[in-house]
């Protein structure tokens, strides 16, 4: 699609407002709608977007494969990690409130890690998914 | 009025779907299917489900989407009239239906306060959800909090899928012929 | 009112059939997961329907409301929907390697060609 200009100038103008969107999703979930999956599938988007008007090669230069698949079990040992912490410090696994001495506080804070492993691990597989499918086609 | 639009969009999914099965041509077939998603979200705004309704936008109607159509370049966009008379499957498909729809008479009517799914757990997470967890939206404070194990479990899933993927297509590419000088060189692909 | 009432599950119903037809009787392999993929939909839609309380809202605790529907089902599905994607993506890796092994994706024509010797 290089030969493309209206693709890439619209691409250029929302891939910031579409990453921007997913961190407020990722972040704002306790509050209003969204949370860790949305928020992984939308940054997802927004790189696969970037992938499909500029192409694999400079996907590759942003995102490099071997980060992202690294990142994809990150998420998952974020969570599984948050469950070690509240068992380390004395509580059952992934109990949240003994993360803080303030009441609410210790919530908080577990249900915000435990979604954004969510969100890295989704967002990471569907990257990925998006790279693997799209380097077969050569 | 909420009831009428639910009706029309569920009818209208139901054409879609139909319009799915009909089409030859993979393409029309995967831009119906992101259709069907936006319908299917559409609908689940109109039953309260924001979250889920989020989801099925981004997931179903993008990167779904997007996943087809790259398979679509992958292989061939064409689907074959196939030679079996389609009657076993048919017959299949309108007994299973019949009984579920028979089934259907036992369940609550759509939107019953008193249905058996609202009198137990749920409750007490609305009541005690924003209390125990600082999160008013209760969907984030059963999924994070409540429910951890199984959305660990689900991200788990996630996970091996994404490896599954990676495992089945980032090897060397199936069709390259074996090189007839090295005769030792089979298997080397699947790093 | 009973005959609407009970709506939402024939559509549940019809969508399941569609999706199970396209699953069983097409022998295209895209077809079978696109397939899958009414049939996986339908279903959410049965439990997203049982959760709604007429007159509730979202989820959401705010002021001033005070019926709400049942965000358990909520929870469930936002998952499926998630790991749904992510096993179409197998299924579709799957789809590609077939097609790369036997260059159709025609299930009749797969099996005629491991029936040659």
């Amino acid at each position: 699609m290089k030969h493309h200009l209206i693709p890439r100038v619209i691409a250029k103008l929302t891939i910031p407002g579409i990453l921007l969107f997913a961190l407020y999703v990722q972040f704002h979930g306790d509050y209003g709608p969204g949370g860790g999956f949305q928020a992984g599938v939308i940054f997802g988007a927004g790189f696969i977007l970037y992938g499909l008007v500029f192409g694999l090669e400079n996907l590759r230069k942003v995102a490099p494969p071997q980060i992202v698949t690294a990142f994809i079990a990150v998420g998952v040992l974020l969570y599984g990690g948050v469950g070690v912490v509240s068992q380390i410090l004395g509580a059952n696994y992934l109990d949240y409130d003994v993360l803080s001495a303030v009441d609410h506080d210790g919530q908080h804070l577990g249900i915000l890690l435990v979604e954004l492993g969510v969100g890295i691990t989704v967002a990471a597989v569907m990257m990925t998914i998006f790279m693997t499918f799209a380097g077969r086609l050569r | 009025m909420i009831l009428a639009i639910d009706i029309v969009l569920l009818v209208l999914l139901a054409v879609v779907g139909i319009a799915i099965i009909r089409l030859r041509n993979l393409f029309a077939v995967v831009m119906l299917s992101g259709i069907y998603s936006l319908l299917m979200a559409c609908i689940f705004v109109l039953l309260d489900a924001v979250d889920v309704a989020f989801t099925e936008a981004a997931v179903g109607a993008g990167i779904s989407t997007v996943l087809m159509l790259g398979v679509l370049a992958l292989t061939k966009n064409r689907e074959k009239i196939p030679v079996t008379t389609p009657l076993l499957p048919l017959v299949t498909v309108l007994v299973t239906g019949g009984l579920l729809i028979y089934g259907t008479w036992d369940l609550p009517a759509f939107g019953d306060p008193n249905a058996p799914i609202h009198l137990h757990v749920a409750p007490a997470y609305l009541a005690e959800g924003e209390h125990e967890t600082g999160a008013p939206n209760i969907v984030t404070a059963v999924l994070a909090s409540y429910r951890g194990y199984d959305t660990l479990g689900e991200v788990t899933v996630i996970f091996t899928a994404g490896i599954g993927v990676l495992l089945l297509l980032s090897g060397g590419l199936g069709r390259r012929r074996r090189d007839p000088d090295e005769p030792n060189s089979g298997g080397g692909g699947a790093s | 009112m009973e005959v609407l009432g009970h709506f939402n599950y024939w559509v549940v119903v019809v969508l399941m059939m569609i999706g199970f037809y396209a699953l069983i009787a097409r022998g295209n392999l895209i077809k079978k997961i696109v397939g899958l993929n009414i049939f996986q939909a339908s279903v959410f839609l049965l439990f997203i329907t049982l959760g709604k309380v007429t007159g509730g809202s979202a989820p959401i605790i705010a002021e001033g409301i005070t019926v709400y529907s049942n965000p358990l089902p909520h929870v469930l599905i936002l998952t499926a929907i998630v790991v749904g994607v992510a096993t179409t993506a197998l299924g579709l890796a799957l789809v590609v390697r077939i097609h790369e092994s036997y260059s159709t994706i025609e299930e009749n024509e797969i099996a005629d060609m491991d029936r040659e010797p």
